[in-house]
């Protein structure tokens, strides 16, 4: 699974993407969210308050019950400020 | 149309080459760098976006105002990069017969653009950079149009 990540997640989390095997047992995002809190220190202040986080299941925006497959491409990033 | 582009736009040129047989109006938008106030002004501004994403959310919000407005033709811009006060950011135009389709049809754009598509603005004061935080307000411009709908 492709991971990327926006803004200051990027930011707090260090890298801009990457490749991880999503684990046997991490079946919908929040599952993921669970997972990569447990990542290291980047990881969990990145994902600390969810209310200020959201989430693109194959460039779609997704909440955290949403399913997930090992091809999916899952980008974390804050609410978006364009225009 | 959708363009996502680093580079600047010319708004006159861009508004000259809207197509179709039977436009009577034109409205457009078109957002600039705020430079701020007092001790604070800000020197820039850098925009990020999540390239595959922009491109599929900009063309989703373009298609749901052809279903709601009658368009001849509709134009959306969208810059990233790092971006200087007064610079442009972005641009909406809508053609269409009658000027409310056109008008309704460019607020609906840019409104819905702003809570959409997935572009993060960071800014860079003398105190520091610092990312921009969604406003409330801009999710009630949205939750309006839901309404209408």
């Amino acid at each position: 699974m492709k991971l990327l990540y926006f803004a200051w997640i990027k930011q707090k989390i260090g890298i801009a993407e990457e490749d991880i095997t999503l684990p046997d047992d991490v079946a919908t995002l929040g599952a993921l969210v669970t997972w990569l809190k447990s990542c290291g220190p980047g990881y969990e202040e990145a994902l600390a308050d969810l209310a200020v986080v959201r989430f693109a299941v194959n460039q779609d925006f997704a909440g955290l019950d949403y399913p997930l497959t090992d091809g999916d491409e899952v980008a974390v990033f804050p609410p978006v400020t364009g225009g | 149309m959708i363009r996502v582009q680093a580079e600047d736009f010319d708004v006159g040129a861009e508004m000259a080459a809207m197509g179709g047989n039977d436009v009577g109006a034109l409205a457009s938008f078109v957002g600039l760098v705020r430079g701020g106030a007092g001790d604070d002004k800000i020197g820039a501004m850098t925009l990020e976006h999540y390239p595959g994403m922009t491109q599929k959310k900009l063309a989703e919000i373009e298609a749901e105002a052809r279903t709601r407005w009658p368009l001849e033709d509709c134009l959306i811009i969208h810059r990233y990069g790092r971006l200087e006060p007064g610079e442009r950011i972005v641009m909406v135009i809508t053609a269409s017969s009658h000027r409310q389709a056109a008008l309704e049809a460019c607020a609906f754009l840019i409104d819905w653009l702003k809570t959409s598509a997935p572009f993060w603005k960071l800014e860079e004061r003398a105190s520091g950079k610092e990312w921009v935080e969604a406003r409330a307000a801009d999710d009630q411009a949205v939750e309006k149009w839901a309404a209408k709908k």
